[in-house]
């Protein structure tokens, strides 16, 4: 069973954190399919927080197609997030890309700045949707939604 | 049961015919199942507007329901802790829960109860005049827990309770909210833990509701802009408050339409903390109930 740990002081909204929490737990291997979260009562029992924001947070990974709600069961993990593996082709290209930045001069904040660009680049929400279409599986790295991803209005 | 926890209509209350009204011409709405934070100055009428939601008051004119009837008829599903924690003090702390008990047939709590004063390793036996400011708090909170009240109507619940037992006692309120759709209302002045208890608000100062609706529809209806531009730029908008900083100004406006500025304007949505605070400070800003808030447009209430 995960536990949630709110940073009031964060600047990151409470669902999100919720959100990011569930994700990085999946990553880590802490949560597997099957695996259920705990339910809102429990969550807002111990973090003192509002029954709405948990079940915003779960809708959102709910809507990532992450977990699914079950009625009367609870929420439950659908799939997890796969973390590359420490030996994989592509951690091997990247490090020598990072020796030829380094050595081409990039300061290590240079070569961060290049990388997100690039990602931010490659990773676009609409770009992901259209390649949802066409592989119809999700891939391996997935952008962590940096704002709101539900924007206004949104009734929570 | 209603959808609706509690409706004022033109609610004014007087407490003397010299005095000035402490509530005067309030109307707003709150759907059932919300938590609700009351906040505003000392003296804005928060534990007025309490009490005439407990049946302790009666309106001097105007309407307040409560669970679609009066206070008096629904008495057995409200309750509320007053700000000073009236309880017998020669009681002991299971004498007094079995007042609870004898008081609230049917639908009396004794587990959820005494679970309350058992978390704050409180001694059954000793009597309430021998217990702390925060220890009091936690049993008439307990008292309040025990009668499965489907409003609870809190006047300053969490002021003198230390940081574990407030965070305990709120995880317990959300806990029945979640599981019970219990309607909490509770005054309070410390902004930054009703942030994450509280879904909605309402802002009382000078007798009259200021802001009232779900705290992220209140938010998203204001922003935060600064720049170095004339005020005339924002003159389609209500602005609530404004200030110079430097070369130019910030201000907080609540955008009549879409916020159409030039480049020189950098805008962020507010914190609850700075939404409140501008409101205080400026008392003439126009009051904004958001639509499921407002007893005028029933046909948007979404809750």
């Amino acid at each position: 069973m995960v536990e949630y740990r709110i940073d009031r002081r964060s600047g990151v909204a409470t669902y999100l954190q919720i959100v990011q929490q569930t994700q990085q737990a999946l990553r880590l291997g802490l949560l597997e399919p099957g695996d259920k979260l705990p339910t809102a009562r429990e969550v807002v029992e111990a973090t003192a927080i509002n029954p709405n924001t948990v079940l915003k947070a779960y809708r959102e990974l709910e809507r990532e197609g992450l977990v699914e709600a079950r009625r009367g069961l609870g929420t439950f993990v659908r799939k997890s997030l796969g973390s590359t593996p420490a030996d994989s082709p592509l951690r091997g290209e990247l490090l020598e890309w990072a020796g030829r930045a380094r050595a081409a001069g990039l300061e290590r904040d240079d070569v961060a700045a290049l990388f997100t660009a690039v990602l931010d680049e490659q990773f676009t929400p609409e770009r992901l949707a259209s390649e949802q279409d066409t592989t119809g599986r999700g891939t391996t790295v997935k952008a962590t939604p940096a704002k709101n991803p539900t924007a206004k209005g949104d009734p929570a | 049961m209603t959808d609706t926890a509690m409706e004022a209509a033109d609610l004014t209350l007087a407490y003397g015919r010299r005095r000035a009204p402490a509530l005067r011409g309030c109307s707003f709405r709150l759907a059932a199942g919300r938590v609700c934070a009351v906040v505003g100055p000392n003296g804005a009428g928060k534990s007025t507007l309490l009490a005439l939601a407990a049946g302790l008051l009666r309106p001097t004119s105007g309407r307040l329901a409560v669970l679609g009837g009066s206070p008096a008829d629904v008495r057995t599903r409200i309750a509320y802790v007053a700000q000073d924690k009236p309880l017998y003090p020669q009681l002991t702390i299971a004498e007094t829960l079995r007042l609870g008990a004898e008081l609230n047939p049917g639908r009396w709590d004794a587990a959820l109860a005494a679970r309350v004063v058992a978390d704050g390793e409180l001694d059954p036996g000793a009597r309430v005049r021998s217990l702390s400011g925060g220890q009091r708090t936690r049993v008439a909170l307990a008292l309040a827990l025990g009668k499965r009240a489907e409003l609870l109507l809190l006047d300053e619940p969490m002021a003198d309770l230390d940081p574990l037992a407030r965070h305990q006692l709120m995880g317990t309120l959300m806990a029945e909210a979640a599981e019970h759709g219990t309607t909490v209302v509770m005054s309070s002045h410390i902004v930054g833990e009703l942030a994450d208890t509280c879904d909605h608000l309402l802002l009382v100062s000078g007798g009259r509701v200021r802001l009232g609706g779900g705290i992220d529809d209140l938010v998203n209806a204001h922003a935060l802009i600064t720049g170095a531009r004339p005020l005339t730029d924002l003159a389609a908008h209500t602005v609530v408050e404004s200030h110079a900083t430097g070369r130019g100004l910030t201000a907080l406006v609540r955008p009549d339409g879409p916020l159409r500025l030039d480049s020189g304007w950098d805008v962020e949505e507010p914190s609850l903390e700075e939404l409140l605070l501008a409101h205080l400070r400026s008392p003439d800003a126009p009051p904004l109930l958001t639509p499921g808030a407002n007893p005028a447009d029933r046909t948007a209430v979404t809750a």
